[in-house]
């Protein structure tokens, strides 16, 4: 095999981004006061997951060349039906748990819908879209609230661990990129959303089905934000309609997919590495309170860790050979 | 198709020929939008009600031009929510300094947000990072700095007199002060727009970059001072916001980033850039700030107007913004 070259550097923000993960949780472990201790590993996965479930949503659309900013608002939307129809007995909340997946993966169809038949840009659509799906949330749940009957023994299996002290949701992660993820990157459509994103002009002269590999990215990133939606669900019991958490998460989403080496021009990276992004910078803001820093400067330090980021991973500056380059 | 429309515009007086068809679209439907409101309550038609909303407009206006410059070069700025914030809160924070803080407030605010700009302008034109990314991240770093510096309350200090006199007074005949400012910063970014060479550098730059710089532009200067005139712009919104309010609270910001986006495209700039005239986005401000106040009058729920705004802002993009296909 004496292509191993390429195909490393083809993984390279992936690799880049889970060897950053791992040296922050090891940073982060050995400084927290409970150590390495099942419980602490649970706590972390279960916070990282929710962000990389929208990170994945997010890189869908990223890899077409387009940006979904509806995607904190769909996971705020979806938590909130989730409050409402994740009740009663195990079956009619499974029941439930579909139905929330499927509003999710509605809400990225009209998105879809709306880029490739509408013609507009993603940018302004899916800001326009996320106003009206927090618009739904908010008729759902005025107050932060949750149902009488919300089936709590889903949300904390889901949340708990397996025997063998694994968390659940790592596993349920796993699973996600096992049944979606891989054999989308394998299939002929998973392709053509790369070709798309690399070049739409030259996937279109070669017959790539562009329209069809876009409604894929936009609907597969609707459901994935929905299991974010779930996922939160399962954490607090309840739903809350907030801006600022959905602002919030569609911000992180961005910076997890840039951390994890997936290009915003499109065409390059993977949802894997949008996970390791998901899960470094949920670690970054957790070193916080393992180091005892005021609360108060939490948001600062986020905010200059992303830029620092940002700074290195996509300053495209030191690899220009021509300065025409420049203006690519 | 082109040929016949092309006909048809011929026949027009030269004046209708010029105006864009987004721009007249959009001033259609702020007169469709009164007429509707006109039946609702006849208040709606009032010359009070309607300086009102202009006066509400301005800080919308003030915000949205310097998204305008922005988004002509193909960018976005979407560090304007907490950028708004810096500059109302730094004002109020100079206001508390004595009296040379009182005289400073206003231009200390703007500075503030000038230099936040600069940063961004820096990661897009220099290190040429998306401006996507690099207006986020300095969003998020000006929040952090914010939520250092007031520990997480609305800050205390109230705004300077300079601040309330520029935001709530009126002079002659009932007009606002606010409007004023906002048409004299408005004149002045048709006269960058149409008169100056740094202006046609904007449309030649979003148009094609790299033709830009061929022909002897010095194109990432000019995308390093747009992205500092936008934030000096947002600041002075927020300034002009914290004078309107007497003080600056907290997410103060977070509503104009939305609406100033909407404002721009929907006056008919386009996204990609290269495209679109001040007119319009005077039309889009009016228009956006139309539609809401409507949605309140009607005493809308909020969730109501959040769907409501949402789906005009796609039906409006859905009648001419919309790209052209692909072949």
């Amino acid at each position: 095999m004496s292509d191993w070259r390429y195909r490393l550097a083809e993984q390279r923000g992936t690799l880049l981004a889970a060897a950053l993960f791992l040296v922050m949780f090891v940073i982060y472990v050995s400084n927290h006061p409970a150590g390495f201790t099942s419980n602490v590993v649970q706590t972390a996965a279960n916070k990282g997951v929710l962000l990389a479930l929208v990170a994945m949503a997010q890189t869908m659309v990223v890899l077409t060349a387009g940006i979904d900013l509806s995607v904190g608002m769909i996971f705020i939307f979806t938590n909130c039906l989730a409050s409402y129809i994740v009740t009663g007995s195990t079956p009619t909340a499974v029941l439930g748990l579909v139905g929330v997946l499927i509003a999710g993966l509605a809400c990225g169809v009209i998105n879809g819908l709306i880029v490739i038949y509408g013609r507009l840009q993603p940018i302004v659509t899916t800001i326009a879209t996320g106003s009206i799906f927090y618009g739904i949330a908010l008729w759902l749940r005025p107050q932060p609230g949750s149902s009488d009957n919300f089936n709590s023994d889903i949300a904390d299996w889901m949340t708990g661990k397996l025997p063998g002290g694994i968390p659940t949701s790592l596993v349920t992660l796993l699973v996600v990129v096992l049944v979606i993820w891989v054999p989308f990157r394998r299939s002929e459509i998973g392709r053509a959303v790369y070709a798309t994103g690399s070049s739409e002009v030259a996937a279109y002269m070669s017959g790539v089905a562009i329209r069809r590999a876009k409604m894929a990215a936009y609907s597969l990133s609707g459901l994935l934000s929905a299991m974010g939606g779930l996922y939160v669900t399962f954490i607090t019991y309840s739903g809350e309609a907030s801006f600022a958490n959905g602002g919030t998460y569609t911000l992180y989403s961005i910076a997890a997919v840039v951390l994890g080496g997936v290009s915003l021009f499109g065409g390059v990276g993977s949802a894997i590495g949008a996970i390791f992004g998901a899960l470094a910078f949920r670690t970054i803001g957790d070193l916080l309170f393992v180091f005892d820093l005021e609360p108060l400067w939490q948001p600062l330090f986020q905010g200059v860790v992303l830029l620092l980021a940002v700074c290195v991973g996509a300053a495209r500056l030191f690899q220009v050979r021509n300065r025409l380059d420049l203006f690519a | 198709m082109s040929e016949r429309t092309a006909s048809l515009t011929s026949r027009l007086p030269a004046a209708l020929r010029r105006l864009d068809p987004a721009v007249a679209t959009a001033f259609g439907c702020i007169i469709v939008l009164l007429l509707l409101g006109s039946l609702y309550s006849p208040e709606f038609l009032s010359p009070a009600y309607l300086l009102q909303q202009l006066k509400v407009a301005s800080f919308l206006g003030v915000i949205a031009t310097g998204m305008m410059i922005v988004i002509l070069l193909g960018q976005i700025d979407l560090s304007v929510p907490w950028v708004v914030a810096v500059g109302g809160m730094m004002a109020c924070a100079a206001a508390a300094h004595g009296e040379t803080g009182m005289i400073l407030a206003i231009p200390f605010g703007i500075l503030c947000g000038v230099a936040l700009g600069f940063v961004n302008g820096i990661g897009v034109a220099y290190l040429r990072i998306p401006s996507m990314i690099i207006t986020l991240a300095v969003n998020a770093v000006a929040q952090g700095l914010m939520v250092a510096y007031t520990g997480g309350f609305s800050p205390q200090d109230s705004a300077s007199t300079a601040m309330r006199f520029i935001a709530t007074s009126e002079i002659v005949f009932g007009v606002p002060m606010a409007l004023i400012v906002w048409a004299v910063i408005g004149a002045g970014a048709v006269f960058l727009f149409t008169r100056t060479t740094y202006g046609r550098a904007i449309y030649a730059i979003g148009n094609r970059e790299r033709a830009a710089y061929l022909s002897g532009i010095d194109t990432q200067r000019v995308v390093m001072f747009a992205f500092a005139i936008s934030g000096g712009l947002s600041a002075f919104g927020g300034v002009l916001l914290a004078g309107y309010a007497s003080k600056a609270a907290q997410a103060m910001g977070d509503a104009y980033l939305l609406p100033s986006i909407a404002a721009v495209v929907l006056g008919g700039t386009s996204i990609l850039g290269g495209r679109g005239s001040y007119l319009g986005t005077v039309a889009g401000v009016i228009l956006i700030t139309l539609l809401q106040s409507i949605l309140s009058v009607m005493q809308m729920a909020e969730f109501g107007r959040q769907v409501i705004y949402g789906v005009v802002i796609i039906a409006m993009l859905l009648l001419y913004g919309r790209e052209r296909l692909l072949r």
